[in-house]
């Protein structure tokens, strides 16, 4: 097990690699400086900037340069916005970020799986069709939509929840429904369709017969095996709801990490680039292996150092 | 049947949870905007606005941007201050000399103080300017400076910084020496590139600005005392300000919310005291329902959306062939239809908040007539027998919906009135402007904005072919002749003239087809008074307060 987990590391250190590098390589392909604006700056000017942050080097220099700022966990001072490095901007908005994903996590989770068991249970019955419909809508309301949707009726016309930003438990109830809801629905399906799957196999039939009720059945004979595909799906979900949304974030005003996998690309930031893309991909990858040791906890047939599963 | 029964119950049941969210308003939605206990007289003199988004540096020497200045025009007083009225007055400086030649200007300071106690002395702005001026400090807007004598040599690192003629001759008096006489030098020590810093606090620490608190001393009629990163911004009355009986506001949260439509929602739930410009942004859709309700104020200001031709490839080195292209559009049909802000339609360069008479401009709106004239002979000129001879063009502009739309109504009367088959195409933002300024492109979209109250702002870009700005490959003799003697004319009426000539010369040729004059708009709280907004759409909350 403990050697299979170093394997797993070390193949975790060669992706990352592989990602800071192309990263690296597209984003000084593509045209355009930190310092492109509409007001050009005069030549000299210029020279002068990209002397100071190292950009006339040659480029080996500057990837050398950074592969060294990362294994010291310094990604440096942000182009854009002077008062702050580009640790500042992770370490302020992560935990926002990771607060709301984590809200939004549980919301999914708790709903989804309750949906998707009942919908099983009650198959082609009317809990069925309503879990699915909540499901369906759920899928295909894309959440900048569900976002605005709850702003109008929630917080504007009935004044329950504010509109927007981020202060105190109540701001983050809005978002993390909006952020939570196609996960939901996602898992509600997931789960539904497994657990129908797992209700029709023998093991199931011969508990039947064997005379357990069907409260035992589902709960310690279905469910755990039904869980296994949420499971999957729980590690690039868990990355990529931790570190933020950039639409739900800019549309409640939420001061998260989300808006800067974007803005950093327009404003050309390099150091914010790297810092944030270096950041998502080791929770990324973190998650995937995290992942594949619940599998291990969850259904013993699963052996990481089996093989099977663990390359 | 039964199953079928299932399925409308269970939909019904889902139908039902959103109508039962459609019910029951009424409680909280009394939208008048804005305060809720207005009418009373005791009213809080707190303010909430939305800024947008977070300032990249509140250091003056290193702001180089709107919401920058937003928040450094209420916590700092330069030399000057735009006034009510639009003109600078007296701010740090309690008397301006200028000598007979415009060219030393000599500042006497009024008793004054930072934030921290410490005493605003002359020595603050010789080190403010001199600190942006120094090559070291990456300061992008320093060329903000180079009116002053020797400021472009000492920054391009050609000149000692012992040469530039600014000098703190004592605690009160600051002599500032010009490159040539400079009308509109008042506006620019108004301007944040030109405001004070606390040389003492500065030189202790050169991260002064990076956070609110006591590092952070400011001399204008509010101080920051809160700086939540991409959050917000807390501002409140400075008690160590000059003239802080004139400050009645208490307190300004400026809150970072990059979504026009949470703005207004935040406006209408009351949560916010203004939405749109200048410090946000409406939303297009809401527009003509604001303006139906009379809410929507709107305000002209300096700046102009423009499209530039490359006068380097043809058909557009021929200047009949631009003008008929500027000729064949209608202006007005794209802002009553599209922008929907009451924008002004330009048939000039330098907007009319700098120049009046560009409201009428140098030709008619929409003239399809005079545009296939010059269609005739532009290409007589060129060659050519009729329009399907001439190469293929193509209109940039960096992708967004509301370019798009003016481009897609700019190539269909292109081609209704001329003729002219045109593609569109659009690039991401840094490698469109990247495009634009090394000339790969035939006719592309620009905007400009004024940063100080001049006219030379709009013309200044088109005296080099080669200078930063200029993009479109064209320049002129007489052009160049006319700024130049602006540059050294003292007569303030006579230099008016001077750049009147050269906008002329500009329309003449036609390098650059200008669209529309920029406006701003918004809603504000009813009770909401005295916020004043610049011709340039700068905003500043000294005298705001409510009712």
């Amino acid at each position: 097990m403990a050697k299979c987990i170093g394997k797993r590391l070390l193949y975790m250190l060669i992706s990352l690699w592989l990602i800071i590098t192309a990263t690296f390589f597209f984003m000084r392909i593509a045209p355009g400086n930190p310092f492109t604006s509409e007001k050009k700056l005069p030549p000299e000017i210029e020279a002068n900037l990209n002397a100071h942050f190292g950009l006339d080097k040659p480029w080996y220099a500057q990837y050398g340069d950074y592969l060294l700022r990362i294994l010291k966990w310094d990604f440096g001072p942000s182009f854009k916005y002077k008062a702050q490095t580009v640790n500042d901007l992770i370490s302020e908005g992560f935990p926002v970020s990771a607060a709301l994903g984590l809200e939004a996590i549980l919301l999914a989770v708790a709903f989804g799986i309750i949906l998707g068991i009942i919908a099983a249970l009650k198959h082609n019955k009317w809990q069925d069709y309503t879990a699915m419909i909540v499901a369906v809508l759920g899928i295909s309301v894309p959440s900048f939509i569900m976002a605005t949707f709850l702003q109008y009726f929630l917080a504007i016309k009935m004044g329950i929840f504010p509109v927007a930003r981020w202060e105190s438990f109540m701001h983050t109830v809005l978002p993390a429904i909006a952020l939570g809801s196609t996960p939901m629905a996602f898992i509600a399906r997931l789960t539904r369709s497994s657990m129908l799957e797992v209700l029709s196999n023998d093991y199931i039939k011969t508990a039947k017969a064997k005379g357990l009720s069907s409260g035992v059945i589902t709960v310690k004979h279905a469910i755990r095996n039904a869980l296994l595909p949420v499971v999957t799906y729980m590690g690039p979900l868990t990355a990529g709801i931790l570190t933020g949304s950039f639409v739900i974030e800019k549309i409640f005003g939420i001061p998260g990490l989300g808006s800067h996998f974007v803005t950093s690309i327009s404003n050309r930031d390099y150091t914010v680039i790297m810092g944030v893309t270096v950041f998502y991909s080791i929770l990324l990858l973190l998650s995937i292996l995290l992942v594949d040791i619940a599998y291990g906890i969850i259904d013993p047939r699963i052996k990481l150092a089996g093989g099977k599963k663990g390359e | 049947m039964k199953k079928r029964l299932s399925v409308l119950f269970s939909m019904l049941l889902v139908l039902s949870m959103f109508l039962a969210a459609c019910g029951g308003n009424d409680n909280a939605g009394n939208d008048n905007g804005g305060d809720k206990d207005g009418s009373k007289s005791d009213v809080p003199q707190e303010l909430r606005v939305n800024i947008n988004s977070e300032p990249p540096s509140l250091h003056p020497g290193l702001a180089k941007d709107s919401t920058s200045g937003t928040v450094l025009r209420q916590t700092f007083e330069g030399l000057t201050r735009i006034g009510k009225d639009g003109k600078p007055i007296e701010a740090a400086a309690e008397k301006i000399e200028v000598s007979e030649d415009q060219k030393v200007y000599t500042f006497t300071l009024r008793d004054a103080q930072w934030s921290n106690g410490d005493p605003v002395v002359a020595k603050d702005f010789e080190y403010a300017w001199k600190w942006a001026l120094d090559p070291n400090n990456q300061s992008e807007y320093a060329y903000q400076l180079y009116y002053i004598k020797g400021a472009e040599a000492a920054n391009t690192g050609s000149g000692s910084m012992d040469d530039v003629g600014i000098v703190a001759k004592d605690d009160k008096t600051l002599e500032v020496t010009l490159e040539n006489p400079t009308p509109f030098f008042l506006e620019l020590t108004a301007f944040y590139t030109y405001l004070p810093i606390n040389s003492k606090i500065a030189e202790a620490n050169k991260d002064w600005a990076n956070d609110a608190g006591e590092n952070y001393t400011s001399n204008g009629p509010f101080v920051m005392t809160e700086w939540s990163h991409s959050d917000k911004i807390v501002l409140e009355k400075n008690d160590t300000y000059w003239d802080k009986d004139a400050v009645k506001l208490e307190k300004i949260e400026m809150i970072m919310i990059n979504d026009p439509n949470t703005e207004l929602s935040m406006f209408d739930n009351g949560e916010l005291h203004w939405a749109g410009a200048p410090t946000g942004a409406l939303p297009t859709d809401a527009m003509q329902a604001l303006k139906d309700d009379g809410r929507l104020i709107t305000k002209p200001i300096a700046g102009i959306y423009n499209y530039k031709f490359n006068t380097t490839v043809e058909p557009f080195n021929n200047a009949n062939i631009r003008k008929a292209f500027t000729f064949a559009i209608n202006r007005q049909e794209i802002i009553d239809n599209i922008l929907q802000g009451e924008q002004l339609p330009a048939q000039a360069i330098v907007p009319p908040t700098m120049f009046p008479e560009n409201e009428e401009g140098y030709f008619a709106d929409n003239d399809a007539e005079k545009a296939k004239e010059y269609l005739q002979k532009g290409l007589e000129e060129l060659g050519l027998k009729d329009v399907s001879e001439l190469p293929a063009i193509t209109l940039s502009y960096n992708t967004s919906e509301g370019h798009q739309k003016i481009a897609q109504a700019i190539q269909d009367m292109w081609k209704q009135n001329l003729g002219v088959e045109v593609t569109l195409d659009n690039q991401e933002w840094a490698v469109f402007l990247d495009k634009m300024h090394s000339l790969d492109y035939q006719v592309g979209r620009m905007g400009w904005l004024g940063d100080f109250n001049d006219a030379i702002n709009f013309l200044e870009m088109y005296r080099d072919a080669d200078g930063g700005n200029n993009d479109t490959g064209w320049e002129s003799k007489k052009f160049q002749d006319l700024l130049a003697q602006s540059a050294v004319e003292t007569d303030a009426e006579k230099r008016q003239q001077l750049l009147k000539d050269a906008e002329a010369v500009i329309m003449d040729e036609m390098p650059v087809m200008p669209i529309y004059f920029y406006t701003e708009n918004w809603v504000q709280a009813d009770n909401l008074k005295d916020v004043v907004i610049s011709g340039l759409g700068d905003v500043q909350y000294k005298w705001a307060y409510f009712e």
